[in-house]
Formats: structure tokens, C-alpha cells, sequence
């Protein structure tokens, strides 16, 4: 339960504000910055909800805003923290971009969503699909009033009725990103999965769908075999239209999809994999007056397959200047605003190993013990003031990349019924899968 | 009057008297379009903070329209300046009544929920028949929407929310075949009851928690969480709903919203304590992928993820030890992020993965934020003393570490070597290297663990004494804590090499009692200077008597606290990791010293308002039961006096220091319930308390300092909580140092 929300520039100013409940001081709104700057310097570690003289924050950050709600309650911090979440969401979905900017220009809108999104400071209607129904921006006059559409309210509130295409399709993404951290020695300290299964769905009607998916939990409950690998999903999230009871029973994923885009389910694997594209690294440093860096990245899946858009960044000291670089694939830029050296290649193939060698010089003048990629920048200093968040944290080698055609985990989709019981129409479902980098962090090696 | 109003506004602010005039002619224009425009302008104004309320009359004169956009802007302006102008608010009260039979469902549900956010007493009179009517509408979307206005108007006006048997409509709602009514019934029923549980509004029968299993498949994710919520309040029957309730409730760890899943999880903690071991064993195991799930969530959602997994591994040890390797901190999480992160590691530590976690910790302690390095060091220390195979690599690591010189975590290392020695004083090959860093503390703690070393360790140290005396030579100059250390350790110097250390000892008791005023330090100066005058073979025994091994620096909660904490998952207080009642305020007082503030707000905003403000001051010398004043009253006052805002926060405590950094020790109390289980809370206080207390004086104030004057950091490990009360009594006999004699000094 929130007393009220506040939309703050990164001053603490109030752009725009709605009362929920009158239980609490609007001023309360003021202390938020001092209280902020108070606990920055105290620690670095401020938390996204404190309390001060019996009022609760809790607040996000985007972009270049801060939005706040405040309770005087003991209040479900989750819900709120979400729901301020979900704000940002919605908001995007209406505005393009959440930004200071968009808040002043569409100050009557959002009024009006947050009339509906929240009543008496407990979330009501977040779905945004939904609330574009009736929440316009063009005006309604008497004889075409907006009415509340049944959806809102109803079991099903994330479709409406009376859909009609013309011809009845549906495309399903299966997407696998893959998180990894990597020592600077090359052990794999954790890997995980996060796949996402999104859908985009043209279909008239109320339409049933199941869908099958090479489940090893679900091929042992119902007892039956399969040729193919199955895999052990860790834990499963669903979009609300699918019914949980049923999944939790029999292992069944039936729903009533939304209209449109909308991502059905998360999965999460913890099985241990082999990065995908390895990249081993060595720092040398000569004489605190240039600094070589060695790549070597190799692809680890199979040779059918190739990697897109692979991009290494590779963290480079703040002050290196005059970069030189040698590679026999792709290109290497150096950038500076990032403190970092880029290294593309559009196509990686599968099997296939490349190398690097980048080269920068570093001012004569330095303090005493920094070296490779602000490794250690920031120590040596006195008690105090060298903690500053953020600036010169340790940066790993971070790998991006896409490989099409292909799942890590080797999940598939067996497959996916549609019925509409009514409209009885063929229809037909498209399935692609692709493997992307999520958050992959390969720890850079000491100088030598 | 009007006039008048711009005119004095004109005086502070010139070019407002313009604005506010071109505005007043455009709300009055007679092209709609106009009006329209001039709304629009004048909410524009509103939301950068000008004060528009004295176009309250003719923005009001807008009200009827067929424009539902114009109706809202007109209906949001009254809500923000219906306090301003209560009088004038029954102008507006046909048209609401109107609305609220409109034959579209949007407009019938605006007009009673603006009904409800108008807390001026003359709407709340018009109320009764347009709330009965919604409430029983066709449409499930008006429906719900009365239902929570029947929370707004109990907020309001309790006792004609009661005697229109409004709550017996609600309870019925419960019923409804609608699941998002069912959901805001119960949330209207919940907050009723927790503002006034003498209503008894929400109580759950058999029949009740039938429905609200049903409605928590098919609701939205907001509704379902108030469900869980009042699910997890519900006491069950018996073993049998404890265990259908459980059922019906895993699916939702599926809910791809986070505090869907939070509260499921909260739901099934709670309900399954009557289970049987075997079942229980399988829900935490369900539990588990869920609850790592959620660190995958927003970070200020992990956060809340976060403190409420350490709320759960305080209570099941074991629920995610296989799950370490989730909660290594990525470089770009958020700092609140990766302190709590390191909390959650150290709890899961155990006998099969302290190598990974190593590692990890030592290349966290290399980082360049001070904060996270300190507590990553922290770490290494806690994880040596709770894994007795781990202690070796611990301190090795640690030695590593103290390599790199860098003051602060050189610092560290010494605080935390210190309890590794007292768990394991076979490591004392580490105290030379130590010692090579004297010049380099500067914290309080840092030079009180030192100091406790060499003391400790006088017989083995060559030139402790040389040490030792360094430090007497600035005793005056060192704070309460280490003052304490130094003069313990010179004691202990001179009782195991009496020989050439008298001056020294007589130096320093004599600065402690003669030039120091501080009495903890005084007391404890005599205490040994009476020893030592007496037979010095007692004093031995009794200063250096063998201390037992502490068992844990990891802090964790009282019982009776983590207790009641685990019934409030997902809530502030688990956040905080304080009992509600020490930040929300006692009961009605310190709400209600908020709302007063509230209240005060709305009376200068109102005074700043000519209109108003002529209104308030013909009212102020008549009653105040009919004076306009009451109007911008939400509550009653009880009859008291008001008591002023400034004692009000004064009953609430101060914003808490982020929970993270504190440690597990609960703040000094404001509240005098919270006071005594807080106190109790500092004997219950696990080893870390004590023993942290010793040296860091842990925040918990003087009475911790004055434990820490009797060395307690060199006693034992307190025992289970349950024997906390005795133990200064009963402990006293045994073969336990003088420290507990002592104790009953005091």
C-alpha cells in the first residue's frame, strides 16, 4: 500500500505527484533528497526503502527520474517496489521512453493512468494491452465513450473478446541468453541459463493453446519415453494467461494467449555449460609506460553453427593513450568514453579460434600501483573518500554475441495445439530459436 | 473577493495575476474547447506546484460534462483542492450522484471513486446511497471499485461505514463471482480490520478460504498477492487445511511476478510448521528454485528477495546451500545489492564449498569500494570461525590480503584475525606480521584488536612491553573503547612478566582513575588495581584465566523477533529486520501524528488562501465541532488536545541507517514495548553481538561499552538464548573467569 507516488528529477524536484490516501504529509516529499545525500555519505550502500520519523521511501531510479512512494505502514515493500516498477513499464509502453521530458509532456495522461493503475494506494490494472483500450490519448465524446472493457475485470483480463484476423498465425521465439562468469584463470565460477519463450500471437477469437515442450520433469511424471534429450528446467515462470494449477498437476502449459506480443515463460538451467565463445586474455605491462593486451577467442559449439555480431570489450586503464592493434579477423576500435577496446567480428564460425593483440601507451607520470583496466585504481589512497560507488570498479572482458538456429540447453518445442472451439480455423505456429550473450564477465588477468 | 485574491497574489508573485486571470476567462469561456483548455492549463499549473485552488469555482462551474477527459481533470483538481474550499464542495455533490447512476460503467466507477478521495465531510454525507448502489452494480468493474471506497469512507467516518452495514456487503462480496472484486473486498476487509480490529471486518471460515482458494488462480497478480497475505494471517483448523492450503498455494511460485511468488512463499512458510518433517523437507526443496529466481528480479526487488532469504536461512539453515555460486556479486550490482549478497554467502557457507567461496572473497576484497571490501574481509573472518577446515585457507588469505597495504583493509584484517584467535589461538605465528602495522591503524577497533593481541599474547611477543607502553604514552588521547583494551592488556603484561613492567601498569591505572572522568574506565581501573594490591595468584586466575573458544561471529536475530519477522515476509519490517512497531509507531499515536502533520499541511496551505484562510479564522473562535477547521480533520482527535507534530516524531524513530550496514543488532528503540524486547534482544544478542560488542561497540550503545568494560570479548560464547537470564547468576560459580563475578558488581 502507498500513500502516494512521486515522479522527482535527480534533484529531489517533484515533477508530478499523486496523492492516494491524504494520510501523509505531500512535504514529507522534500526531506527525500537530504535524507538521500545523508545516507550516500554515510555508506555506500543506501537501500532502495529506508524510514525517517515514522514515513517509509521506497523508491526506483530511470533514467533521469526517481520514482517514490510513500507509506506510513508496515507495507508489502515487494508489491510496492514492483508496482513502481511496472509504472516504468507501462509509462514506456504509452510514451516511447520515461523520461523527464515525456512526464511534463503527457501530464494528463498520466493522471489518468495512474487514477486506474492504483486506488487508494493498492495496484489495480497494470496491464498495459489493457488499460490502451480505454486510456487514450484522443478524447472521447458521448456517443463513442470509452467504456472499461470486460477484460479488465475479468478472469481472462488479458484479451479481449471479439479478435478477428484474417489469416491465423503465430510465431514463437525460443530465446536462450546465457549468463557466465570466468575467473581470470578460466575457471567457469557460474553459469546460468535464461531462456524466454516469446510469442507473438495472431489469432481470432478465444483460442486454446497448449504447448509441448521436451520437459524431463513432465516426461517422467506421465511416464512416457522419448528419443530425443530432455531437459531439466530449474525453476519456471509463467505469463499470468497460463494456468498454474494445471502445470503444477500434470506439467501442462495451457493457456489463453494475450493478442500480440507478450512473453510466455522464463525458464532458468543451472547446468554447468562451456562458454560458448572463450576468451583467454594476457595482460603485460612494460615499464609503466605501455600496456600489450593478448586475445584469443574461440568458438565452442558446433561447426553448423555461427555466431553474429560477436563483440569483446576488454576494460583498458582510464589514462591510455596512442592504441595500436593487430588482428587477423574483424576490426578493434579503442573507446575512450567507455575506457575500453572493442573488438568485432560479424560472423564468427563454429570451431574456428582468432587472436588479438592491442597495444597502448600510458603517461609517464602515474600513481603508484594502478595498472591493467583499473584493476586496483582508487587504492593507495588514505582512510576515507576512496570508496567512491562505481568509479574504477573492477571491469571484466565482457562477450556479446548471437547465434541463430540454436539452444544451449537444447530445449524444443514438441508442440503447440490451438483450438478455438467457436471459430474452429487452421492456423499455424512458427518456431525459432536463438542463443544470445546475457550477462557473460570474464575477469581480466594481473599485469605481468 | 476574487479581486482580492489576485490581487494579493499579485503582490508576491506578478506575473501569476495574469496567468490566473487568462485561465479564469478561459474556464468561463463559452467555446467548449476553450474550457477545455483552460482545464488542462490549470492542471498544469497544479502539477508544477502553483496554488490554482482559487479557481475552485470555476473549474467546478466545468464539472458536468459529456467529455470524460474534461471530467477527469475536473474530478483530479477537486480531489487536490477540496480541502481548500469544503464549502463549496456540495456544488459538485449532484453531479457525482448523477454520474454514479451514469449508464456507462467508466463514468459510475470515476464518480464514486472520486467520492471517496474528497475527505471533506460534506461529500461524505452523500455518500451512503451512490456506494450502496455501486456496490451492488452489474458491472464487476464498478463493483470493484466500491469495494474500495468502502475502505475510504471507514478511513473517513467508521461509524456510518458500519451502521449502512457497508462491512457486511463487503463480506459478502467475498462471494463474488468476480475475482478482482473478491481480491479488493479482501483488501478493503484487511485494512479495515488492521485499523480497527475491534470490527472483527475480516474473519475467515472454512467457507471463506474455499473462495479465496478459487479466486487466487484467476485473479490479477495484485490481487493475488493480497490474497496470499491474508492467506498466510489465517490461522488454520487443523494439520488437514494447513496441508490444502499449502497445495493450492505452490502453483503461484510459478507467477512470473516476484511478489507473487514472495507471498506464496511466505504463505507456505508459515502454514507448513504443523506438517510432518517429511512434507515440510519437500516444500523447502520447492521453495529453493523460486527463491533464486528472484535474484534475477529488479535490484530493488532482489533487495527485499534478499533480506527475506536471510530471514529464512536463520530459520532453515540449509534451504539453499547448493545455491552459493547465485549470490556471487556481479560488478555492476547495485552496492546495497552486493553487502547483502555477502551476508547470504556467509550464511551458506559450509564444509563443501568455503574453497569457492574463498576465492570469491578475496577478489571481492580487492574491489575499490571501501564499504564492500571491508565487509568482504569481514567475511573471510566469519567463514575461518564457522568452518574449522576453512580456517587455515582463511587465514592465509587473509595474510594475502594485508600484503596489498591498503590502511583500510590492513584494518580489517587485524579486527578480524582477533576473533579468529579466539576461536583458534593456535594461530599466533600471524601476530609479528600483525604487528609490522601498528603505525597504520587508526580506527578505534582496529587498535582496540591489536592491543588485545599483544596483551593476550604478552608472553610470546618480545617487546610487548615496548609496544604496550607506546600506547599508555597517548592513553588520554584514545577513545573509551581503546582505552579499555590498553589498560586491560598492560594488566595482562605485567601478570605474565611482572618483573620489568611495574612502572608501567602503575602508570597507566594511575591515568585511568586519577585523569580520566570516564567511569566505565575508572571502575574497571580500580577493579584490577585492588586485584593486583591483593594476592597476585588470584589475580591471575582470574585475568587470565582460559576463556572458552567462541562458536560464531555470523549475527543472527532473537528467536522471538525472527519470529514474528518471518511472519511479515515481504514487508517493511523484513526489510528492515525490525518489529513493525519500532518504525510505524505505537498504534493509533504515531499514525495518527502523521496524519496530524498531514493536517497541519493542509491548514497552512489552506491559511495561505485568503478564502479559506477568512473562513478558518471566523471559525476558529467558535466550537470546533462546527468550525470549517474539522473539515480538513481526517480523524477524530480523540477528544485530546493536539498534541504537536514535533512530539509526534519524536515517538517515531529516526530513519534507520541502512539496515545492511547496521549488522544484526536492532537500533536503539523509541517505543517502549519495542525498548524492553530490544533489550532482551541484546542478551539474546547471538556471539556476534558480544563479542563484536567487545570491539566495535556494535551501535549498541553504552550498555554494550559497559559489558564490553568487563572484557567480555574475552568470555565465552553466551549459551542458548533460553539460558541468557541466568547466566550472570548461575555462571558466577563455576571455573568461569572474575568477568562474571564482576557482572553481579553491577
Amino acid at each position: 500500500m502507498a500513500s502516494a507516488i512521486f515522479f522527482l528529477d535527480l534533484k529531489g524536484k517533484t515533477l508530478l505527484a499523486r496523492n492516494y490516501r491524504g494520510d501523509i504529509p505531500m512535504s514529507a516529499v522534500e526531506k527525500f533528497p537530504i535524507l538521500l545525500s545523508e545516507a550516500e555519505e554515510e555508506s555506500s550502500a543506501v537501500p532502495p526503502c529506508f524510514s525517517h520519523e515514522g514515513i517509509n521511501y521506497l523508491y526506483i531510479r530511470h533514467n533521469n527520474l526517481y520514482l517514490l512512494a510513500l507509506t506510513k505502514r508496515n507495507t508489502n515493500a515487494a508489491e510496492i517496489l514492483l508496482f513502481l516498477h511496472k509504472i516504468v513499464e507501462v509509462f514506456t509502453e504509452y510514451f516511447k521512453a520515461l523520461e523527464e521530458e515525456s512526464i511534463r509532456d503527457n501530464f494528463v495522461i498520466i493522471y489518468e493512468l495512474l487514477d486506474e493503475m492504483m486506488d487508494f494506494g493498492y495496484p489495480q490494472t497494470t496491464e498495459s494491452k489493457i488499460l490502451q483500450e480505454y486510456i487514450t490519448q484522443e478524447s472521447h465524446k458521448l456517443e463513442i465513450q470509452a467504456r472499461p472493457p470486460i477484460a479488465v475485470t475479468n478472469a481472462v483480463s488479458w484479451r479481449s473478446e471479439g479478435i478477428r484476423y484474417r489469416k491465423n498465425e503465430v510465431f514463437l521465439d525460443v530465446i536462450e541468453s546465457l549468463n557466465l562468469l570466468v575467473s581470470s584463470n578460466g575457471n567457469v565460477l557460474r553459469s546460468e541459463i535464461l531462456g524466454a519463450i516469446k510469442m507473438k500471437c495472431y489469432l481470432s477469437g478465444m483460442p486454446e493453446l497448449r504447448l509441448g515442450l521436451n520437459d524431463k520433469v513432465m516426461f517422467e511424471t506421465t511416464g512416457r519415453t522419448t528419443r530425443g534429450k530432455a531437459i531439466e528446467m530449474e525453476d519456471v515462470k509463467f505469463h499470468q494467461c497460463v494456468r498454474l494449477s494445471r502445470f503444477e498437476n500434470d506439467r501442462t502449459i495451457s493457456f489463453i494467449p494475450p493478442d500480440g506480443e507478450f512473453e510466455l515463460m522464463s525458464y532458468r538451467l543451472n547446468t554447468q555449460v562451456k562458454p560458448l565463445i572463450w576468451v583467454e586474455c594476457v595482460v603485460e605491462s612494460h615499464s609503466g609506460s605501455r600496456i600489450e593486451y593478448m586475445l584469443k577467442a574461440r568458438a565452442q559449439f558446433k561447426r553448423r553453427s555461427t555466431a553474429n555480431n560477436v563483440e569483446i570489450v576488454v576494460p583498458v586503464p582510464d589514462d591510455a593513450d596512442t592504441p595500436r592493434f593487430r588482428t587477423n579477423v574483424g576490426s578493434v576500435h579503442y573507446a575512450p568514453e567507455q575506457s575500453a577496446i572493442v573488438w568485432k567480428i560479424k560472423q564468427f564460425g563454429g570451431g574456428k579460434e582468432f587472436l588479438m593483440r592491442a597495444e597502448l601507451g600510458l603517461p609517464s607520470v602515474r600513481g603508484d600501483d594502478e595498472h591493467g583496466g583499473g584493476m586496483t585504481g582508487g587504492f593507495g589512497g588514505s582512510m576515507g573518500g576512496v570508496g567512491a560507488p562505481g568509479k574504477g570498479a573492477k571491469r571484466p572482458i565482457q562477450v556479446k554475441f548471437e547465434i541463430p538456429y540454436f539452444t544451449t540447453s537444447g530445449i524444443q518445442v514438441r508442440y503447440l495445439k490451438i483450438t478455438e472451439p467457436k471459430l474452429q480455423y487452421p492456423s499455424l505456429p512458427w518456431v525459432r530459436y536463438i542463443t544470445q550473450s546475457g550477462d557473460i564477465a570474464v575477469r581480466l588477468p594481473d599485469a605481468v | 473577493m476574487a479581486q482580492a485574491v489576485n490581487r494579493i497574489r499579485g503582490a508576491f508573485a506578478p506575473p501569476r495575476k495574469g496567468e490566473t486571470f487568462e485561465l479564469r476567462a478561459g474556464l468561463v469561456s463559452q467555446y467548449a474547447y476553450e474550457r477545455k483548455e483552460a482545464i488542462q492549463k490549470t492542471i498544469m499549473a497544479m502539477t508544477l506546484g502553483k496554488d490554482v485552488s482559487a479557481l475552485f469555482p470555476d473549474v467546478l462551474k466545468n464539472i458536468a460534462t459529456s467529455d470524460l477527459d474534461q471530467k477527469k481533470l475536473v474530478y483530479l483538481y477537486l480531489m487536490n483542492y477540496a480541502k481548500s474550499h469544503p464549502d463549496l464542495c456540495i456544488l459538485a455533490v449532484n453531479t457525482f450522484v448523477q454520474d454514479s447512476e451514469d449508464p456507462n460503467p467508466l463514468i459510475r466507477a470515476l464518480a464514486i471513486r472520486t467520492m471517496g478521495c474528497i475527505r471533506v465531510d460534506k461529500m461524505i454525507d452523500y455518500m451512503e446511497e451512490p456506494l450502496r448502489k455501486t456496490l451492488r452494480d452489474e458491472s464487476p468493474y464498478v463493483r470493484k471499485t466500491a469495494a474500495i471506497c468502502v475502505a475510504k469512507l471507514f478511513d473517513l467516518n467508521p461509524t456510518m461505514c458500519i451502521e449502512n452495514g457497508f462491512l457486511e456487503t463487503l463480506q459478502e462480496l467475498i462471494g463474488d463471482p468476480n475475482p478482482m472484486v473478491v481480491a479488493n473486498s479482501v483488501t478493503a476487509l484487511s485494512e479495515i480490520t488492521e485499523t480497527a480490529p475491534e470490527t472483527k471486518a475480516l474473519v475467515i471460515t472454512p467457507a471463506t478460504l474455499k473462495k479465496l482458494l478459487m479466486a487466487l488462480n484467476e485473479c490479477t497478480e495484485w490481487g493475488r498477492v493480497t490474497i496470499l497475505s491474508t492467506l498466510a494471517d489465517y490461522p488454520p483448523q487443523d494439520v488437514k487445511e494447513s496441508e490444502h492450503i499449502c497445495e493450492r498455494v505452490t502453483p503461484q511460485f510459478q507467477h512470473v511476478n516476484p511478489s507473487v511468488v514472495l507471498a506464496a512463499v511466505k504463505v507456505v512458510f508459515i502454514h507448513m510448521k504443523l506438517l510432518n518433517p517429511e512434507l515440510v523437507r519437500q516444500y523447502l526443496k520447492k521453495m529453493a528454485p523460486p527463491l533464486v529466481t528472484l535474484i534475477a528480479s529488479a535490484p530493488e526487488v532482489q533487495y527485499v528477495a534478499l533480506r527475506n532469504i536471510d530471514l529464512l536461512l536463520q530459520a532453515k539453515p540449509d534451504i539453499l546451500s547448493k545455491e552459493l555460486r547465485v549470490f556471487f556479486c556481479k560488478y555492476n550490482d547495485p552496492p546495497y545489492v552486493k553487502l547483502q549478497k555477502l551476508e547470504i554467502m556467509v550464511r551458506i557457507a559450509n564444509n563443501k564449498n568455503f574453497d569457492q567461496l574463498l576465492s570469491e572473497l578475496k577478489e571481492y576484497a580487492l574491489e575499490v569500494d571501501m564499504d564492500f571490501v571491508k565487509r568482504a574481509v569481514r567475511a573471510i573472518g566469519q567463514v575461518a570461525i564457522k568452518i574449522e577446515e576453512a580456517s587455515e585457507k582463511c587465514v592465509n588469505t587473509l595474510l594475502d590480503l594485508i600484503a596489498t597495504k591498503v590502511n583500510y583493509v590492513v584494518q580489517e584484517v587485524v579486527i578480524v584475525i582477533k576473533d579468529i584467535l579466539r576461536k583458534y589461538p593456535g594461530y599466533e605465528g600471524v601476530i609479528p606480521t600483525l604487528c609490522k602495522y601498528i603505525d597504520e591503524l587508526d580506527e578505534p577497533e582496529a587498535r582496540g584488536a591489536l592491543i588485545w593481541i599483544v596483551g593476550e599474547y604478552a608472553e610470546k611477543i618480545n617487546n610487548a612491553d615496548e609496544i604496550l607502553s607506546g600506547f599508555v604514552d597517548v592513553f588520554m588521547e584514545e577513545f573509551t573503547q581503546t582505552q579499555l583494551q590498553i589498560l586491560t592488556a598492560v594488566v595482562k603484561l605485567f601478570l605474565k612478566k611482572p618483573s620489568n613492567n611495574q612502572g608501567l601498569v602503575q602508570k597507566v591505572l594511575q591515568q585511568a582513575t586519577s585523569d580520566n572522568d570516564n567511569p566505565d574506565i575508572r571502575d574497571r581501573a580500580y577493579i584490577y588495581w585492588r586485584l593486583l594490591s591483593g594476592d597476585l595468584e588470584v589475580a591471575k586466575n582470574i585475568i587470565l584465566s582460559q576463556k572458552p573458544a567462541i562458536t560464531t561471529t555470523v549475527s543472527s536475530l532473537p528467536p522471538a523477533l525472527l519470529e514474528q519477522l518471518l511472519a511479515e515476509l515481504s514487508t517493511l519490517a523484513s526489510v528492515y529486520h525490525k518489529p513493525p512497531e519500532s518504525f510505524v509507531g505505537k498504534g493509533r499515536y504515531g499514525a495518527d501524528a502523521i496524519q496530524r502533520a498531514a493536517i497541519q499541511e493542509q491548514r497552512q496551505d489552506a491559511a495561505e488562501n485568503p478564502i479559506a484562510a477568512s473562513v478558518a479564522a471566523a471559525a476558529s473562535g467558535s466550537n470546533g465541532a462546527q468550525s470549517n477547521i474539522e473539515n480538513l480533520l481526517d480523524i477524530d482527535f480523540d477528544g485530546g488536545a493536539p498534541a504537536s507534530a514535533e512530539q509526534g516524531g519524536t515517538a517515531t524513530p529516526d530513519r534507520m541507517s541502512s539496515p545492511s550496514a547496521v549488522g544484526g543488532l536492532p537500533g536503539a528503540p523509541a517505543a517502549p514495548s519495542g525498548g524492553m524486547a530490544d533489550i532482551m534482544g541484546l542478551f539474546d544478542a547471538p556471539p556476534a553481538g558480544v563479542s563484536g560488542g567487545g570491539f566495535g561497540g556494535m551501535g549498541a550503545g553504552d550498555m554494550m561499552s559497559s559489558f564490553a568494560a568487563m572484557d567480555v570479548s574475552g568470555n565465552s560464547a553466551p549459551p542458548p538464548p533460553g539460558q541468557q537470564l541466568g547466566h550472570a547468576s548461575s555462571s558466577g560459580s563455576g571455573q568461569k573467569s572474575g568477568n562474571d563475578d564482576l557482572l553481579g558488581l553491577f
